[in-house]
């Protein structure tokens, strides 16, 4: 908190005298400006990575994992009777919220992604399928598949939980490995501007050496640098930021209405996390440069 | 305010100096003089806090250097100004910043001490080349443009390392009057020379005292020199 404070009070315009006492320096500023922009670009897709991940693990460890189906498969005859036995059963069963069969139009349509329109579903034999959505509590999938085949032999309860785990895992790993990839943009972010920072101390080793001789602080001395970079790492990234969220809007969507399946992007509020790139890379700037002014100007008399 | 007592200092092996005893007073005018490579400059250095001394103890303003923090030497040198030999600037600024630079490090109103800085400048003669960038300047107005920059905080003392090494003897003379009028206004003087002739002609104007370092030690020189 207070490195955040020491940070803000470093960018606020004030004592202008104190940056003009270090040289301006044209390449190794660009260069910082450019790496600091390419490192929040890189940034920008890894967050959304994560919080796309994110969302798709919650929607499946969530929404799915309060509804379950009931596949019908039974003779063309018997149809009607058994689907009618299942629900009579799931109506009477604790922790079931709604039961309700789906109709032909609805079966049809789920199959179409698969076989096309047109698909002739009253020659096929399609079983029936039971929506049934939990209450919060849930109920016993064991309990319900012992009544079910005692009641309605043709009944399977399908809980979703064979597919449905892997996919919870792997998603929640490959948020894992978003966070990851943060953490390194962030820590490759700091490594480069310590040697950018190092090598603006060293090319100015006689500045610092005038200016301990008038009798500067070194807290003096380190501001003239920190506020250069910490300016570039804010800069250069908000740059880079900006540039990566264009990318994202510029992603062809791949939402499909009502699917599983969620695009790589920010949704609503999470537009605002992208913000946060630039204060955090200025942030990182700052700490990096400040700690290598400190070891530089510790060796000087 | 500089005392010296019992001090030592050692490069790496060799001793370079052993059992230096000085107080400078306030007001005081000494000459340091030697053989190069004899410790002027170190002795200089540790009058100024670059230095710790390696035996005895150096005292700046009653202030232990040993116990001084990076930030106590930084507020020591702003009361003892110091002019090097080959004095250095920050080259992208122009003389009258440079000669500034001690005010806007330590925070000080530059817009107050417009006018001061202004007289400053006239007294060493360097008027019109007040916007020129350092690396423009001759040897002599280095050293004054140095000198103004060391006592633009009015200091309590001014130590020079051989301020007149890289000039001609006219510019050396007007160096020292400055450093005279200087001493006339109270401020404690120290100059690190090997140059006779130029401590014969200032003894004519100042009470001077002279000191030699010869054999790692500090002597008090005859009035005789």
């Amino acid at each position: 908190m207070r490195a955040a404070l020491g940070f803000l009070s470093e960018l606020l315009p004030g004592d202008t005298q104190a940056n003009r006492v270090v040289p301006p320096s044209g390449f190794t500023a660009t260069l910082t400006l450019f790496t600091a922009a390419a490192m929040a670009f890189l940034a920008v897709f890894a967050l959304a990575l994560s919080l796309a991940t994110g969302r798709l693990a919650d929607r499946w460890g969530n929404e799915l994992a309060r509804t379950a189906t009931v596949r019908i498969s039974a003779p063309e005859g018997q149809m009607a009777a058994q689907t009618a036995a299942a629900l009579r059963v799931l109506e009477t069963t604790a922790g079931v919220a709604r039961a309700r069969a789906l109709d032909d139009a609805e079966q049809a349509a789920l199959l179409e992604p698969w076989f096309g329109p047109g698909l002739p579903l009253d020659q096929l034999p399609i079983p029936r399928l039971i929506e049934l959505t939990e209450t919060a509590e849930g109920f016993d999938a064991q309990g319900l598949r012992l009544r079910l085949a005692a009641e309605v032999p043709a009944a399977v309860l399908d809980d979703h939980t064979r597919w449905r785990d892997p996919l919870v895992r792997a998603a929640s790993r490959l948020r894992l490995l978003g966070w990851l990839s943060l953490a390194l943009i962030a820590a490759a972010t700091a490594a480069m501007i310590t040697l950018a920072a190092q090598a603006a101390l060293a090319a100015n080793a006689q500045v610092i050496t005038v200016l301990r001789l008038v009798g500067a602080q070194d807290g003096y001395i380190a501001r003239a640098f920190v506020r250069r970079f910490a300016a570039r790492g804010l800069g250069g990234a908000a740059i880079g930021t900006a540039l990566g969220c264009l990318a994202i809007l510029a992603l062809p969507s791949a939402r499909i209405e009502g699917g599983f399946l969620t695009g790589l992007g920010f949704q609503g509020w999470h537009w605002l996390w992208p913000l946060m790139i630039p204060l955090l890379a200025g942030l990182v700037a700052y700490a990096a440069t400040r700690s290598a002014a400190r070891r530089r100007l510790e060796k000087m008399p | 305010m500089i005392e010296l007592e019992g001090v030592g200092y050692s490069y790496g092996g060799g001793e370079l100096l052993s059992d230096v005893s000085l107080a400078l007073a306030p007001g005081s005018f000494h000459f340091l003089t030697g053989p190069s490579g004899a410790g002027k400059t170190t002795l200089l250095k540790l009058c100024y806090g670059a230095l710790v001394p390696t035996a005895g103890q150096v005292r700046l303003f009653g202030q232990d250097r040993r116990e001084m923090s990076r930030d106590d030497i930084a507020k020591a040198r702003r009361r003892i100004g110091v002019v090097h030999q080959d004095c250095q600037f920050l080259d992208h600024l122009d003389v009258a910043e440079n000669i500034a630079l001690p005010l806007s490090v330590s925070g000080r109103d530059l817009l107050a001490e417009e006018a001061n800085l202004r007289e400053l400048i006239g007294w060493v003669g360097l008027r019109e080349r007040a916007q020129a960038r350092p690396p423009e300047l001759s040897g002599g107005e280095r050293q004054r443009a140095a000198l103004a920059r060391a006592v633009i905080m009015s200091p309590d003392a001014v130590l020079a390392d051989e301020p007149t090494g890289n000039i001609d003897w006219e510019m050396s003379e007007r160096l020292m009057r400055l450093l005279i009028e200087l001493n006339r206004m109270g401020k404690t003087i120290l100059i690190a020379t090997h140059d006779l002739a130029l401590i014969r002609s200032a003894k004519v104007h100042v009470q001077a005292r002279v000191l030699r370092i010869a054999g790692r030690r500090l002597h008090f020189a005859g009035a005789d020199l």
